[in-house]
């Protein structure tokens, strides 16, 4: 049998395969793809939905902090009467007070906005990396992952003391007579700008190195041979070459930006309003689980359209073969 | 379309002392770092010349092409371009285009953009863009294929759409570094020849790169064969093959005997050399070897005759024994180990079917030659 099996499987037709070892490789290749699917059932989907449970749920004073809604408690019969209890209120209640649109519309736009920042910052910095001597670059590459290997908390504290106006920067400016008064800086949406630039600058670098460094220099020759000035030549070639890249960045550092609450809290201070912030807001201070739970629902929702349109483009990107 | 026999025969601009020449390399010298690529060389090229620069990988010839198109600056002397020095000109302002031994097309463009993209650089307008691109697809015969990407295309396709785009603008020169490089035999056998019929039919002046010396000898007017940075020697592929200026070109290009030797006598116009172990040989054109003289005796293996006995007319004719044969089909290779040890190279064409005078392993021969045959060169 072993042996039937092992020349059927050398044999180029699988019409001619025994069908155990059909059977046998279909189920090996499907369990390889099944281990993903179940990790993110597992520790996606099914949070998911619970907080999307509770989201529909009422807060009340109680050990979880909300009312019961869809479980199996009173039986099946108990599941789907519960539909019938199902509201939107937390949802209604999202548009009613201004606060959480605001909030929304703040961490989209200073998101989109540090995006901008750590990708001007970022692109240099990568190109510089791809066009280093070949001995250097794993080098350079180590120095941009380095910031890693300590704690990002730690990293954002250590922003407060040369932010703060009797801190590093403001003494250096001051004893170089550039300024006579200390800039005001933390608490400001610009220290949130530069936590998020700096934190999320190697998410930025990495995707724009790898796709910079597999570009051929002969193009931007072959550009240049046909006319084209460098700056010219830059545009025209170099970055719609790495637009896969800069997609790829653009959305890690976007993404988690939105929901970012460490650096707005840290270095935003108490004025400043981002999502992130009124989330944990909602969840600790107010207790209200619901509500913060919707908020968290609707900026899931709100974060698929960059993530659907990051999965267009790659596929693009692989159609081109490039 | 006349035959290109014809157009070529009178075109030899080289020969002419009044002809201003198109492209000057003078004393330049490229080094990078400690490593000198191209060394104090000079070079002359004319207009609508075919022109193939030959040699191995890292003489230099390649540095000598991008310093032309403006990739590489000379460390020193000049590049002179239709009478104008190059130096500090910029490849985006020369009036040379290049075609990449890699083909460099842009990925994200097609076909049609890609051969237009230079044309829109100079500012051309739309419609003579749009012509000129049909032109140029009709050209290389790819109209079918102007909306593809170039990944949408084999290998020979996309060195059509190299070509075209860089003569899409017409340059004054066109650059072409290992052109054929990247196409199996058959298709680089045909395109050698579609080069040349697009050279004749643009009137273009061509300088390629290359290490094949087939392509170089079948393609080029003239041939520049480079060592180290230096130019061997410049002549056409006639002149390079029968007679070749050093040991050097001489095995560099086909197969050659060497017989080193000493001139025992000279003459006007015949020179008798003596082998090491006393055998002699009389040659016409001694070139400018002297009496006692050290020389080497370079003759082809095609123009040396193997016998069973020695034939009765043969100024030269040396004995040795049959020592190796290859039968190729269209001719056979003897190798015959003289009598002094040397093995000589002697190619034979199978005019008929059957020799009347078949040689074998380890019969004896004679190998002859007439006096005018070879070269006689320095050692």
């Amino acid at each position: 049998m072993s042996n039937i099996a092992v020349t059927d499987a050398a044999a180029p037709s699988t019409a001619a395969k025994p069908f155990l070892t059909r059977l046998g490789t279909g189920f090996v290749n499907r369990l390889v793809i099944i281990v993903p699917y179940l990790w993110l059932l597992f520790f996606f989907l099914i949070p998911f939905v619970i907080v999307f449970k509770i989201s529909l749920s009422q807060t009340a004073i109680a050990m979880p902090p909300y009312t019961p809604v869809l479980d199996f408690r009173d039986g099946i019969s108990g599941f789907f009467a519960g539909f019938r209890d199902l509201n939107f209120d937390n949802y209604v209640w999202l548009t009613q007070d201004a606060l959480y649109f605001k909030a929304y519309i703040t961490s989209v736009v200073i998101a989109a906005i540090s995006t901008v920042l750590t990708l001007i910052v970022g692109y240099p910095i990568a190109y510089g990396m791809a066009r280093a001597p070949a001995t250097i670059r794993p080098t350079l590459l180590m120095l941009v992952i380095l910031p890693f290997w300590t704690s990002f908390l730690i990293r954002v504290y250590a922003w407060i003391g040369i932010l703060k106006p009797e801190g590093l920067l403001n003494q250096l400016l001051l004893s170089l007579h550039i300024i006579n008064q200390p800039l005001v800086i933390l608490n400001t949406y610009t220290a949130i700008f530069i936590g998020i630039v700096y934190s999320y600058l190697p998410f930025m670098v990495l995707p724009l190195y790898s796709s910079l460094e597999k570009m051929d220099y002969s193009l931007i020759e072959a550009a240049k041979d046909l006319g084209c000035p460098p700056t010219s030549a830059f545009w025209k070639i170099t970055f719609p070459l790495s637009l896969p890249g800069v997609i790829a960045g653009a959305l890690l550092v976007f993404i988690p930006a939105v929901g970012e609450f460490v650096i707005p809290d840290l270095l935003g201070g108490s004025q400043t309003l981002m999502i992130g912030k009124t989330l944990w807001n909602e969840f600790f201070a107010n207790r209200d689980w619901p509500v913060s739970s919707a908020v968290a629902v609707i900026l899931l929702l709100l974060l698929t359209v960059p993530i659907m349109f990051f999965q267009q483009a790659q596929a693009k990107a692989q159609e081109q073969g490039k | 379309m006349k035959s290109l026999g014809s157009i070529r025969r009178d075109f030899a601009p080289w020969n002419d002392p009044n002809a201003k020449p198109y492209i000057q390399f003078d004393n330049v010298t490229k080094k990078f770092g400690d490593f000198t690529a191209v060394n104090n060389l000079s070079l002359t090229i004319f207009e609508r010349e075919f022109f193939a620069l030959l040699g191995a990988s890292g003489c230099g010839k390649s540095t000598l092409l991008r310093m032309l198109a403006g990739f590489e600056e000379p460390t020193s002397g000049r590049i002179l371009l239709d009478g104008q020095d190059l130096r500090g000109i910029p490849p985006y302002r020369r009036p040379v285009n290049m075609m990449f031994q890699s083909y460099a097309l842009f990925p994200h463009m097609t076909v049609e953009n890609n051969i237009a993209f230079g044309l829109k650089q100079e500012g051309m307008p739309k419609p003579d863009i749009e012509k000129r691109v049909a032109e140029m697809l009709k050209l290389v015969k790819l109209e079918q294929f102007a909306k593809r990407k170039p990944h949408q295309l084999s290998g020979g396709q996309r060195q059509r759409v190299a070509l075209a785009r860089s003569v899409a603008k017409r340059p004054k020169v066109l650059l072409l570094d290992e052109p054929l490089g990247a196409l199996d035999k058959k298709l680089r056998e045909e395109t050698q020849f579609e080069l040349m019929d697009l050279q004749q039919e643009l009137g273009l002046t061509f300088v390629v790169v290359t290490h094949d010396q087939e392509e170089a000898m079948t393609m080029a007017d003239r041939i520049a064969i480079m060592d180290k940075g230096e130019v061997m020697q410049v002549a056409t592929p006639a002149e390079i093959y029968e007679a070749p200026a050093s040991r050097f070109v001489a095995h560099f290009v086909g197969n050659v005997n060497m017989f080193e030797g000493k001139v025992a006598e000279r003459s006007a116009n015949t020179t008798r050399i003596t082998g090491p172990s006393g055998a002699q040989i009389v040659v016409e054109n001694g070139g400018a070897a002297t009496a006692n003289a050290d020389i080497v005796f370079a003759i082809r293996p095609e123009k040396i005759r193997v016998s069973s006995k020695k034939p009765a007319d043969a100024v030269n004719a040396l004995e040795g024994e049959v020592y190796d044969i290859a039968y190729l089909g269209d001719m056979t290779v003897y190798h015959v180990r003289l009598d002094d040890g040397q093995i000589v190279r002697a190619s034979a064409l199978n005019a008929a079917r059957v020799t009347e005078d078949p040689l074998t392993w380890n019969d004896r021969a004679w190998v002859s030659f007439r006096p005018d045959a070879g070269v006689v060169l320095a050692r």
